[in-house]
This record gives structure tokens, sequence and C-alpha cells, in this order.
């Protein structure tokens, strides 16, 4: 996973709420066998409207994204986070994210960042007035709002640890689960 | 204190842990597809890794599947299809390839086979595994990082949800069927009024619905943000899984009545949350925007964005009447259609097409429609034909083709064109879900019958 400790940059502002997996990397797309290589499908049918937020000038560049509620609803495509990632966004700032998406995001070092609403539509001003904002996940703040995330996952993204391995430290406990619970069904039998 | 269904699965899993880490959970039942494992198996690959329970897993191909032979073949969707029967072999995961008879949409085959039991976990990469938790499971969707995770593990590292309990109260007007209750409950609680919690569905209505209707009830959870739904198991449970082939037999099936009969939540239970719906209320369902909230009653109009009070609101509804090309005002059935979809891990079981045969025998699509019906799986297709429902479709002009995902999300080569109308039994009305510049409209599959009829949206017996 990529490592995250602080990003500083201008911020590109998609204010809508509801902005599905779909939206971010249609389905076309998802045929491929690779992580990589999605940047440039994001928002592939919005980006054709020339008004769309992501293709101004001032959202060149970027790597914050301050969208709206419910960011990332819909399917549970990890291909919709790398392609955020892809394109160059190391976090997204929003009042509130799917639970699917999220967990994604989180997974590969792109830090979903959950502040009030209020505060998002502050963020999205001082964006929109060219100022640069920092994310700063050792102190836990965006723009200088505190923001929370627990210290378990705080601590894999700043060292951009990797999960399966931790858990398989865990592989006694799980084993011992094992003994003592007999799996309800077989694949192999049916 | 007593303890919630979703609280007795939860405790029922927990992986004893390290200090300060989430929760280990238990995966009684990992389901695989095409779509969102390539990635995970080659981490395994890399990391030297081996999928830790085969017995645990299993992969069909769904998602990209021709559905027909009308349509050339896709050599992307291919070589994916072959990597998953490559990682399948490698990993010695078992595999129901299309042609297998048992292949079918990942949500549709689980249940059918028995695998899908009360108080199990079950997870899958794709966010429609919440359909399982209609037999009383804790299943939910996952990304393809966490597929890997629980390829190696078993296990999955999860924040405990909150609960909602959704009740519906009264009886239901005849005619409404579960995606009408489903549709009807997302309008209410907002495309996310479930996020962060696991739903649990009561009321009479629910006790009294069938399994296929329990299933597409818990299948739209994600559409209402929940990543689970759950229903208590009873008698309806117990009658659709026994003899089912991955069911328990003899004093197993017994043992198992014992454990299951414990699993509905306790008296005295409380959850985080929970709201109360009126089904006395409820009529057919139709939606008119661009996400599942965005719905109402086939006897009502496209709703005016000027009435909506918050602004998000507002300038949502407004982009969506855009692209759906409607205007507020306009009556439901004033709507006319261009195609019909009847299939989806949301209505493609033996009773949704027993439903939509029934109001389509003896008559005719319309003309200006172009109408198709895709089985669920292998087994429900199989079950129809012995039924004769593919003579009455196909007799009425419907197309009636092999299972898959098909139309759903239009991964293979069943799509929409640009600026078609559809009037859909699937999940989803994203803006380009069916195919880019599509407008889709969900229904239930008596509505979606009917609509093909009458080429405007309609109910059983108004054609």
């Amino acid at each position: 996973m990529k490592a995250f400790t602080t990003v500083t940059s201008r911020a590109a502002v998609l204010d809508r709420p509801d902005v599905d997996t779909d939206q971010i990397i249609p389905k076309q797309f998802l045929k491929r066998i690779e992580r990589t290589g999605f940047g440039e499908f994001l928002f592939f049918d919005w980006r054709k409207d020339p008004v769309f937020e992501l293709n101004q000038p001032e959202a060149q560049g970027t790597r914050i994204l301050l969208a709206g509620r419910n960011f990332g609803c819909g399917s549970s495509r990890e291909h919709a986070p790398w392609a955020l990632q892809d394109h160059g966004f190391d976090t997204v700032i929003a009042p509130s994210f799917g639970d699917i998406f999220r967990q994604n995001s989180l997974k590969i070092g792109l830090l979903p960042v959950e502040l009030p609403a209020e505060q998002v539509h502050e963020l999205m001003a001082r964006a929109r007035a060219g100022e640069e904002l920092t994310v700063d996940l050792e102190a836990r703040t965006a723009g200088g709002f505190p923001f929370e995330l627990d210290d378990f996952q705080r601590e894999c993204l700043l060292e951009g640890l990797d999960e399966v391995g931790l858990t398989l430290r865990e592989a006694d406990g799980i084993a011992a689960y094992e003994a003592a619970n007999a799996a309800p069904i077989s694949t192999l039998t049916v | 204190m007593g303890r919630t269904l979703f609280e007795k699965v939860w405790d029922s899993h927990l992986v004893g842990h390290a200090e300060g880490r989430p929760a280990l959970l238990y995966v009684d039942l990992h389901l695989v597809h095409e779509v969102t494992s390539p990635q995970a198996f080659e981490g395994l690959r890399l990391a030297g890794r081996r999928v830790r329970r085969p017995d645990l897993t299993l992969a069909t191909m769904d998602h990209n599947v021709a559905t027909g032979d009308d349509t050339p073949p896709d050599p992307l969707s291919e070589q994916q299809l072959d990597a998953l029967a490559r990682n399948c072999a490698e990993f010695e995961v078992p595999l129901y390839a299309t042609g297998n008879g048992r292949e079918g949409i990942v949500h549709v085959i689980g249940p059918e086979l028995g695998l899908t039991q009360p108080g199990m976990t079950i997870v899958c990469g794709d966010s429609h595994t919440s359909t399982h938790g209609a037999v009383g499971a804790l299943a939910f969707g996952i990304g393809t990082s966490e597929v890997e995770h629980v390829l190696a593990t078993q296990t999955l590292s999860q924040r405990k949800p909150h609960s909602l309990r959704v009740r519906f109260d009264g009886d239901a007007p005849r005619g409404v069927t579960a995606k009408d209750l489903i549709l009807a409950a997302i309008g209410r609680l907002g495309v996310d009024g479930g996020v962060g919690h696991v739903i649990e569905y009561a009321g009479p209505v629910i006790e009294q619905l069938s399994m296929e209707g329990r299933l597409t009830i818990c299948n739209m959870s994600i559409e209402a943000g929940a990543r689970a739904g759950m229903i208590a198991p009873d008698e309806t449970t117990f009658a659709y899984l026994e003899g089912r082939p991955a069911a328990p037999q003899g004093a197993a099936w017994e043992a198992a009545l014992d454990r299951w009969r414990a699993l509905p939540t306790d008296g005295d239970a409380t959850f985080d949350r929970e709201v109360v719906i009126d089904v006395a209320a409820i009529r057919s369902q139709v939606t008119w925007g661009t996400n599942p909230g965005m719905v109402v009653s086939i006897d009502g109009a496209v709703p005016d964005p000027a009435a909506l009070t918050d602004a998000d609101d507002r300038a949502a509804a407004e982009r969506a009447l855009v692209y759906m090309d409607l205007e507020p005002g306009t009556p439901i059935r004033e709507i006319e259609v261009d195609r019909v979809f009847i299939g989806s891990c949301t209505n493609s079981r033996i009773e949704d097409l027993r439903a939509a045969a029934a109001v389509v025998r003896g008559k005719q699509v319309h003309p200006s429609v172009r109408a198709m019906v895709v089985p669920g799986s292998a087994q429900v297709k199989a079950q129809a034909e012995t039924e004769g429902l593919d003579s009455i479709f196909t007799a009425a002009g419907f197309e009636w083709r092999r299972a898959g995902c098909s139309m759903c999300l239009g991964m293979n080569p069943d799509i929409l064109l640009p600026g078609e109308r559809c009037a859909s039994t699937s999940n989803r009305n994203f803006e380009g879900r069916q195919g880019a510049g599509g407008r889709t409209h969900l229904v239930s599959p008596a509505v979606a019958a009917a609509t093909a009829l009458a080429g405007h949206f309609a109910e059983a017996g108004e054609v």
C-alpha cells in the first residue's frame, strides 16, 4: 500500500451528492486484470462535458478532491479508488462516503477524510479562491480542521503496511477459531 | 440484555486478536467472480501466499458472460474469464464456469445451492452480497484488497457497524411486491440513509414474503447505503433450504435447526436506529431519476425539483431530469420505453419469472419495445423451461437468454444505446449504468412485464 503522511496542494471541487462508483470509473474499464492505468478513465463520461468540474484549468494537478456527501456510493469496485489515485489524488474530503469505497480507499492509501458538511463547504470556498490546503495524517487535520481516523488505520497508512501480512501474524488465533468452530459448509463437496 | 440477529452472528465470528486492532471477523463463505478477483489472486502470487480455505471459497462467471450467440466475442471479457479459470486451477478454488450447469449470478447460486445458510458470514467482491442476508446471514460486499485478505486469511478486519431496524407495518395492498417495498424504503431512507449500518427488515409483510422476495429486499440494502441487510430465519427459510445440495442432512439438519432457531433478535434487544414504514400506503414503484432513492408510485408523476428544500438534493434532481430527459409533472404511466430488462441478482429467480410470465401469457410485446428475460442461473433457466415459461416469453416476443448479470451493468454485450429508455428489474439507475447515455427506470418484474406489453409504464391487468 502507498504510504500517506501529509499532502499540501490546491484542491479540486466536485460539489455533488451521491457520486457513485459507476461515474468514477464506468464498467467498460473493469475488464482489465491489472491494478494500474485506470487514471485516464476517471469520470470517463462526465469528462466529455467541457464544463465538468475536473476539466477546468484550476483542477489540473491537484492532489486533493473535495466532494459532496455519500461520495463513492454503489458498486464495490476498487477500481474507483485506483482510478482516483492513479489520476493523482492522494486524499478525498467529503461529509460522508459509501462504506465499501471508504474501506477500499483505506486499503490502498487513498486517504478518505470525513468532515462535517459546513467544514467541507468552507474548504470548497477556500479551494475555489485558489488557496492550497494541507492534509496532515500525523496530526489528523485537513485544512486546519481535525478529523477522526482510528489509530490502527492511521498507523497502517503512515507506514504503508501490508494488512494481509499483519493478519497472518494472527494465524494461531485463526487456527484456534477453526478448531473450535466446524465449518457450516464445504464448497468442495456440494 | 438481549441481542439482535446481527450481533449474534457478529459475536460468534470474532477471532481472538491483538490489542489496538479492529475486530477480526471469520468468513464462512467467500464467493468470487471474474471482475473483482484477478488483482487479488495476483497479489497472492506476488507475495507467495496461498488460499487458506479453498473449501470455503466458490467462484462463478457472471458479470462478463455473453447471454446469447448473437454478438461477437469480446476479447477483453474472454481474457478476464480465462484469468479466473487459471487462478481457480492454480489456487484450487472450485469454479462453476459457463456451461457447468450450476453457473449463474453469484447471488442467485449461493442460496440456490443451499450454501447460504442462517448465521453464516458471507463476503464477495460485489456490493450486492447483501442479498444473502435474506436467510439470516451477515453478508456484505468487499473490494479487491479485501478479497485478497480473505483469500489469504479467511478473515476480514472490520469496524462494527451500527444497527438499523426497518419495520414494515400493516398489510401490503394487492399487487405490491418485494421490489416495491424495498424501493419505497430506499425512497424513504435516502441512498445514504443506511451508511455505516446493518439493516434488519421486520414486520408481518416480511414474515409473509417468500425466500425469493426476501432475497430481493436484502439485495437492495446497499442502495440505501447499508453494507448488509438481514431477515430473521423462520420456517419459510428452513423449508427453502431443506434438501438443497449444501444443506445439512439427517441429524446435522436437526442440529442446524436448533442453532438457527436461536438466531432471531431477542425481544429486549435494542437497535441504534429504527424506521417504521406504513405498507398500506405503498403502490407499485417506478424510479424517475439517477439513483434508486429517486422513486415514486406508478400512480404519481415526475416530481418538480423546485419543491425540494435541500439545495444539494434540488441540484441533483435537476441534473437527473436533464439526464433522464423528463419534464416535472409528467404522469409516470405516460412515459414510453424502448427496452425492457427482466433479470439481475435483484429479480431473476424462478418466482420473478413466474410473476412476469403470468402477466404476458397470451399477449404481445409492444411493437416499439425490445424486451429480454435473462434467468439468474443455469438452474433457474432449466426450471423455467421445465415449466414452459420460456415459451410464454418467446411467444409474446421476449428474448429468452442465458444466465448472467446481463444488462444490469452492461459489462457484456447486453447494453442500452445512448438515449434509450428502459424499464428494468435491476437495482441501479445510475447514469450510464446499463450503457452510456441509457436511461434506466427500476421496477418490479410484474410492472416490467406489463410495461413491455403497453409500451409505457403499466401494471398487470391494464394491458
